[in-house]
């Protein structure tokens, strides 16, 4: 098992990202700088939270076309392992259309950070294995584009492959269609949260919640 | 004098002693270095006598006033280093990109040190917000923070906000950044070794700014649309590849010292560190890589742009510091060197365009006339008398009603609209976060112990009496530390005044400084850096005497963190400390009666440094359930904020409902709560460390109880949660 964190210029929580897996978790991981193209040494790849290219343009925009983010398409096609993209990463993703649908701008217009409840939708997947179908679950989220769209018959597809793996409960936070906060691609190989599990790993933060998430990656792969 | 030398803020005294000082004129170019260098802003000419009399030193002070920031040494090897800093002025001009850069240009203060920056704290004064100016400045500073430091990376953790007429033409912003580094990594802002090179990193230069920091040393009047290219704009994107370059820069032993570029830019921080270093520096101003060619040496001298900061560098290392910068993507350049001639020269093709002796430059601005005249007449003189003591309060309103308005008020009220568009939870170490109790701590990771930090300060205390007020503000920060169990360990001040050259202004800033002092030793407190913010004043209005004080504190064990609110059905609610008092002063005469009441009550130290040392052994004890200081709103705002955090409510015994006992906000005091099977052991420690003590009833319920009245927590909550929605 071996994982890497990629380092975009304006990530920010790659180092937080780094700790979970390195130091709560002792799995060997990489912090991978976003030139990098030689992926197939890793189990994992996580694309973490942050301001690449300070979201100029639009969040995930510019990112898209690091050259890191442009050998994903290969290293999923031939199966290398997993992707994870968390918040920025998630935006990272969709951009590139590895995710379907797109993230915009909350609807209050404004940045959010807080906990919040969250449902486990589909405990199938090894992002979320080690929870019940249906728990109610708490991860803090930090976003001002969160609000996930999508068009009709992409929201049908996910529906019916259950893709959608996390939706908020309770209260809706951004404006996400469908309360989806987390999905993933069809083959489950790619997955894309805008809550950060990273800042809920601890005790010390909450529930460990977070943790749980990362266990659920590392244990299958 | 000419019209273009007042119009840089020079006086006719400041500008002969420059001609006195160089035994000739000075060119254009140097005038605006001097003006650059003999601002308020960057000289403290008009306070440095005043900051004298405040305490710095500490066995545990690494770095004290005079660098970017203070230095403190926690545990393990471990330091931590702090500084606050205010951008008044460009806020009130140009709120987002204001406030934006406030937090860019502190931060670089602590990445000089050689410190990862670990946490913000910000205190904003605005008007009252029925005024559409005061919430229209208040959405654009909290939209600023957020973009700027969202983006770098850094977590807002605490910081306050009051709303008062007296800032409706000046908001205060102030910044604190807290940072962590080990002791080996301590970094300074010094050039040193005849030889070595001087890189300029980070943005490119362009016009932005253009004597911002003679703007700030300038009463804010009249068109100051006109300001607004004084104003800076800030790019956290920059300033996040800087933090994570300068902190790889940081590894490298080659590296001698480095300087922000903030007010004053090129003009003041390499000659500032030559300073430090006692030699001179020369610099070619062709080198300096810009936005846009055609600027002029002037302009490229006195830009203000953000995300630049200086290194100096042993001969012959450069490269390694280019390739550092250009793997993030940053502007480098080596821009000069260090000369044995104590002089600030600045080279154009290889001809000196400008030359003067440092030991002129920096720190060489005379003290100005005022403030010597001033000090001998003012003292004790034109103080603003307090509002008018109030002698006939109401006592048929029912105290929940009244704790509910109380609630309601945007500087009682809850700030979560603010601080949740704040990401505070970044670098995973916020285990107290914002909103949650008096400070936020911080885990050091791998480490049992860890940080508390506060920022704060109320204006109207020392409007009332800034003596007292300055002493209360130190007090104010040592409680939330305690609070929270941690010790208090040392200080980082702004003070916020009106325009220095009116004694009575002048003579409110010795007060609070004075009332600072005492209350700092009689807690052995140093303070390790500040920063001073004058000419808050507009034609018609001055600021209040705002000291905001900034603290740090050490918990040495995390897992002995007290919390703020009630956690058990049964546990015992008491009240430490000073059990009775006034109402003067009191955000609850302010909002019934638009008035400030009696002078306030005068803090006993000796009282406080009882309180102290018990309330750091109960928290070492693991004695308490929860803890609080009571402070703006009094105790049953106190005892409000308690019940949110679980919905739990109270019985209250209390026999005193007068306004004063209720509403009052006498210092010196404590809510906590203690199972009831401790409670033996809390009075014995209470009466052995000879602190007064009351029980004030039982945690209980979801409703808060007093004399046969009741008033549900979530009915409460509501008023408390709805004060701030902007």
């Amino acid at each position: 098992m071996r994982a890497a964190v990629v380092v975009f210029p304006g990530s920010n929580c790659d180092y937080d990202t780094y700790y979970v897996l390195k130091d709560l978790l002792g799995v060997e991981t990489d912090l991978l700088w976003y030139r990098e193209t030689a992926l197939h040494r890793y189990d994992l790849i996580v694309l973490p939270g942050g301001f690449s290219y300070g979201d100029y343009l639009r969040a995930g925009a510019i990112a898209r076309f690091a050259p890191v983010v442009q050998a994903l398409p290969e290293y999923i096609a031939r199966g290398h392992g997993i992707v994870l993209g968390i918040c920025n990463g998630f935006q990272i993703l969709t951009e590139a259309g590895l995710l379907p649908g797109a993230l915009t701008k909350n609807i209050s217009q404004r940045f959010i950070c807080k906990t919040v409840k969250l449902r486990v939708e589909n405990n199938a997947t090894p992002l979320t294995q080690l929870f019940r179908y249906e728990e109610i679950i708490e991860l803090p989220i930090a976003h001002g584009e969160g609000r996930y769209i999508a068009p009709p018959e992409t929201l049908e597809r996910l529906k019916r492959n259950r893709q959608i793996l996390l939706t908020y409960h309770g209260e809706n936070p951004n404006g996400s269609v469908e309360n989806i906060a987390a999905i993933m691609n069809e083959k489950g190989t790619v997955f894309g949260m805008m809550p950060h599990p990273e800042r809920n790993s601890e005790q010390l933060f909450g529930t460990g919640a977070g943790l749980k998430i990362f266990r659920g990656l590392v244990h299958l792969v | 004098m000419t019209k273009f030398e007042l119009a840089l803020g020079l006086s006719q005294r400041e500008y002969e002693a420059i001609c006195a000082g160089l035994h000739r004129e000075p060119n254009e170019l140097e005038l605006g270095l001097f003006a650059l260098n003999w601002s308020e802003h960057c000289s403290y000419k008009s306070s440095k006598r005043f900051l004298k009399l405040l305490p710095t030193t500490g066995k545990r002070v690494l770095q004290g006033p005079g660098e970017n920031a203070g230095v403190i040494e926690l545990e393990n090897g471990w330091c931590v280093a702090f500084k606050v800093e205010s951008h008044n002025h460009p806020s009130a001009v140009e709120p987002f990109h204001g406030a934006a850069t406030g937090v860019g240009g502190i931060i670089r203060d602590i990445l000089s040190m050689g410190a990862r920056p670990i946490a913000l704290l910000d205190s904003l004064r605005f008007g009252e917000f029925s005024d559409p100016k005061a919430r229209r400045l208040c959405v654009g500073v909290v939209s600023g923070i957020s973009h700027y430091g969202n983006c770098v990376g850094v977590p807002t953790v605490g910081g306050d906000i009051y709303c008062d007429d007296a800032y409706a033409d000046n908001c205060l912003v102030n910044v604190m950044c807290v940072g962590l580094l080990k002791k080996s990594e301590l970094k300074r802002a010094i050039a040193q070794g005849v030889g070595n090179k001087i890189l300029l990193v980070g943005a490119l230069t362009g016009r932005d700014g253009i004597h911002g920091a003679t703007f700030a040393s300038e009463d804010l009047v009249g068109e100051t649309e006109a300001k607004r290219p004084n104003v800076q704009v800030g790019d956290p994107f920059t300033a996040k590849l800087l933090i994570e370059a300068t902190r790889e820069a940081c590894q490298l032993p080659e590296l001698i010292g480095l300087q922000d570029l903030g007010a004053g830019g090129l003009s003041t921080a390499p000659a500032e560190m030559a300073a430090r270093g006692g030699v001179g520096i020369a610099i070619d101003i062709e080198e300096i890589p810009l936005r846009d060619p055609t600027m002029t040496p002037y302009e490229i001298l006195l830009s203000e742009s953000q995300e630049r900061m200086v290194l100096c560098v042993r001969a012959g290392s450069e490269q390694k510091f280019l390739q550092i910068y250009r793997k993030w993507g940053l502007a480098v350049a080596v821009i000069g060197e260090v000369i044995a001639e104590r002089v600030y020269r600045v080279r154009h093709e290889g001809r000196t365009i400008a030359e003067v002796p440092i030991s002129l430059l920096v720190g060489g601005a005379p003290e100005p006339d005022f403030v010597r005249i001033a000090h001998r007449t003012a003292r004790g003189g034109t103080m603003r008398p307090a509002a008018e003591a109030h002698s006939a309060l109401h006592g048929d309103r029912s105290w929940c009603e009244a704790l509910k308005r109380l609630l309601h008020s945007p500087t009682i009220g809850s700030k979560r609209w603010v601080w949740e568009q704040y990401d505070h939870m970044v670098q995973i170490n916020t285990v107290i976060g914002p909103g949650a109790h008096d400070a936020a701590v911080l885990r050091v990771k791998g480490e049992r112990f860890a940080l508390a930090v506060t920022l704060g300060g109320n204006g109207r205390y020392c409007a009332l009496d800034p003596y007292e007020g300055g002493l209360r503000a130190v007090c104010e920060a040592v409680h939330n530390l305690l609070s929270v169990g941690a010790e208090p360990l040392g200080i980082t001040d702004c003070l916020n005044f009106a325009n220095p050259t009116v004694p009575e202004v002048l003579w409110a800033f010795e007060q609070v400084i004075r009332g600072m002092a005492d209350a700092a030793r009689a807690f052995e407190l140093p303070f390790v850096s500040g920063n001073v913010s004058f000419y808050n004043q507009s034609e018609t209005r001055k600021i209040h005497p705002t000291p905001i004080v900034g603290m740090v504190g050490l918990l040495r064990d995390i897992e002995c963190r007290v919390p703020m609110g009630f956690q058990r059905e049964g546990d015992q609610i008491y009240l430490l400390g000073k059990l009775s008092g006034k109402v003067g002063g009191s955000e609850y005469l302010k909002v019934f009666y638009d008035a400030w009441g009696d002078a306030l009550e005068p803090t006993d130290l000796e009282l406080e440094r009882k309180l102290f040392q018990t309330m750091l052994t109960l928290a070492q004890q693991r004695l308490l359930h929860s803890a609080h200081d009571v402070s703006d709103g009094g105790l049953l705002v106190a005892i409000a904020e308690k019940s949110f955090v679980r919905g739990l409510g109270a019985h209250l015994e209390l026999d005193d409902l007068s306004e004063g006992n209720l509403f009052g906000e006498w210092p010196t005091r404590f809510i906590v709560t203690v199972a009831p099977e401790r409670e033996d052991a809390l009075t014995e420690l209470l009466q052995s460390g000879g602190v007064p003590y009351r029980r004030l009833g039982t945690v209980a319920g979801d409703a808060l109880e007093i004399a046969g009245e009741r008033i549900l927590v979530e009915e409460l909550r509501q008023a408390y949660e709805t004060a701030l929605d902007l």
